[in-house]
């Protein structure tokens, strides 16, 4: 029985106290194997940016546990001390609105987390390039993103998020700017990834069109899993 | 690749339009740092030209540039026969009026005994003055040049001779002419005046007055003992060149000092203030930017680094701007700007720490921005 990259165990978040309290997370439980590309959907407020969050190591959880790549990184507080780090080198994030930086080329964009990782330019660039190549959007290479179109975006993204080979790739509605032709090619490449770097990958998304491009859909409820 | 040059580059045009704003701001500090030295510059200059060591004033006087001081003419002769006195000249100083191609010149006009201490040490053309009467060596800065004629109370003088750089600490462009002209100019009465005196059957009275009486001592004469001597005249006081320096820059040029002193202090809070807004806007701007570089795993220092990198270039370039402006206009102004190369250091250094503590502002933002703020979600 393989065990699973990404662990989630009973987690809760909750945001304010007393009369403001909002419980966005209530005692959710996940497990994502590796080379499997999990959705993450539900209603507006479910809580699944939250848990995304979560996973990604960006919001701390009020209570729970949460277990990536048999490291506990959270048991009732982080036990990982450098946290940014370990965003660096072991998760990707792909965005809704890709979030490139706006006043790096593409190419650069995507070296950037190279270097951050301690990679050497000209290691960085050649790294980049490849990518770039491997999602199709090398020819625009020189460019800075406000150049781009949506879908040509949304392929650096993923080519920044996937640089530094994560094992977790989480993504928030990566496909909501497309339109659905582009949005099957995101998955579908997203689903090459999880097979060639057997990484585990979440995604959230309202997209009923792409709903079965997942090998897995979790449905979140007033922050619990609905079965 | 640096981030804060790309971040630059991106934005270059609203960058450099603000290190322009910035160099404007900082020239002008710099012009009013430049405006005090040049009114310093230009007080010393008028009290430095005749060379002297000691200067003989009316007593209970601290003039002629402070306060009035009249002396009899005569006293040049007592002050040469005291030991320790190598040469002495009488001296008469005073604003004129004049006027110049049918229009009005304000001149400080320097009366002086050729051939003695306090006439003009060095002229940039021409030649000294070499008639007892209405020749005039005139100073570049009052528009003047060789052979023009300017015509002063009721006499016309012609420019023999140029100088540049010496004007009086009001502003007014010296020139110099004969003891006897200058006193003339300032002592005579007008014919109807003196018609009217002579009907009262006054005397006349003498014009033989001077302001001052400069003096240079021989080698190794103490110019204490020289002073304490011509005290003694109950009608005399005698300042060194020190004290008359001193005057000069503490009771003549203080208020000026003090205003622009405190003018100056006014620029610099609001340009300390300017630049931290300028870099708190600055980080505002790329608050999303600095979101998604901690999402993706940069550490601190690279966010720092673009805020501080960014903050210094704008202070660096809005300084260098700033200060190729005032060296390119200052000679326009109409009175002497002076920038003293001590002075551009201790205002970069200030520069630089404004630049620094103001982007302590944009970084303490920085690091408080939620890194889950790029998601937008
Ligand atoms: N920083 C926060 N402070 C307070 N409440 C928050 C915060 N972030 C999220 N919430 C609340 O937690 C709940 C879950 O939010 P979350 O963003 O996870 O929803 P979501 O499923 O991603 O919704 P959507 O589909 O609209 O993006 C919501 O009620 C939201 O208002
Ligand atoms: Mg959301």
């Amino acid at each position: 029985m393989p065990k699973p990259l990404v662990s989630v165990r009973n987690v809760s978040k909750h945001f304010g106290e007393g009369e403001a309290r909002v419980d966005a997370l209530v005692d959710v439980s996940l497990d994502v194997m590796a080379g499997e590309v999990v959705g993450l959907k539900g209603p507006s407020g479910s809580g699944k940016t939250t848990l995304l969050n979560v996973i990604g190591c960006i919001l701390e959880p009020s209570a729970g546990q949460l277990v990536l790549n048999d490291e506990v990184v959270f048991d009732r507080k982080w036990l990982t001390r450098d946290l940014r780090r370990m965003r660096l080198e072991r998760i990707g994030f792909i965005f809704q609105a890709h979030n490139l930086l706006p006043f790096l080329s593409v190419v650069e964009n995507v070296a950037l987390v190279l270097r951050l990782a301690g990679q050497s330019e000209q290691a960085a660039t050649a790294r980049a390039d490849e990518l770039l190549t491997y999602l199709e959007v090398s020819h625009r290479r020189k460019a800075m993103p406000a150049q781009l179109s949506g879908g040509e975006a949304q392929r650096v993204a993923i080519a920044r998020a996937l640089a530094n080979q994560p094992r977790v790739i989480l993504a928030d509605e990566p496909t909501a700017a497309l339109d659905s032709e582009r949005a099957r090619i995101v998955m579908d490449l997203l689903r090459r990834v999880a097979v060639e770097n057997e990484a585990s990958i979440i995604t959230v998304t309202h997209d009923e069109k792409i709903f079965s491009r997942f090998d897995r859909l979790v449905s979140l409820r007033d922050g619990r899993i609905d079965a | 690749m640096n981030l804060a040059l790309r971040d630059i580059r991106h934005n270059l045009g609203r960058f450099l339009l603000t290190c322009l704003g910035l160099s404007l701001l900082l020239g002008v500090v710099m012009s009013m740092i430049g405006i005090y030295r040049g009114l310093v510059a230009d007080a010393l200059g008028i009290a430095r030209a005749p060379a002297a060591q000691i200067w003989v004033v009316e007593a209970k006087s601290r003039g002629p540039f402070a306060e009035a001081s009249r002396i009899p003419g005569d006293t040049r002769e007592a002050i040469a026969r005291i030991a320790g006195v190598a040469d002495s000249g009488s001296v008469t100083y005073q604003s004129v009026e004049a006027s110049f191609r049918d229009r009005p010149l304000r001149l400080y006009v320097i009366g002086f005994e050729p051939g003695r201490p306090g006439g003009p040490r060095l002229l940039t053309e021409g030649r000294p003055i070499t008639q007892a009467r209405f020749e005039m060596i005139a100073d570049a800065r009052g528009g003047l040049s060789i052979g023009d004629v300017v015509t002063m109370g009721r006499s016309r003088f012609h420019v023999v001779g140029t100088t540049t750089g010496q004007v009086a600490s009001g502003g007014d462009p010296v020139v110099y002419v004969t003891l006897k002209d200058s006193q003339r100019l300032q002592f005579d009465l007008t014919p109807s005046a003196q018609r009217r005196e002579q009907a009262r059957g006054a005397s006349g009275g003498s014009s033989d007055i001077v302001n001052a009486v400069v003096a240079t001592l021989i080698p190794n004469a103490s110019t204490g003992l020289v002073a304490d001597t011509i005290r003694r005249w109950k009608h005399l006081n005698a300042l060194s060149q020190e004290e008359q320096e001193t005057i000069l820059t503490r009771s003549v040029v203080e208020m000026a000092r003090r205003q622009i002193g405190l003018f100056t202090s006014l620029l610099l809070a609001v340009s300390a203030v300017i630049i931290a807004l300028i870099i708190y806007t600055l980080t505002i701007d790329k608050l999303r930017e600095i979101a998604t570089l901690k999402l993706i795993g940069a550490p601190d220092r690279v966010i720092i680094g673009l805020i501080v990198q960014q903050a210094l270039a704008m202070g660096v370039i809005g300084f260098g701007f700033g200060l190729a402006l005032i060296l390119t206009i200052k000679d326009r102004f109409p009175r002497r700007v002076v920038i003293e190369p001590s002075d551009v250091g201790v205002l970069a250094l200030v520069i630089l720490a404004v630049c620094i503590l103001a982007s302590g502002l944009g970084v303490r933002l920085a690091l408080k921005v939620d890194p889950a703020k790029a998601l937008g979600g």
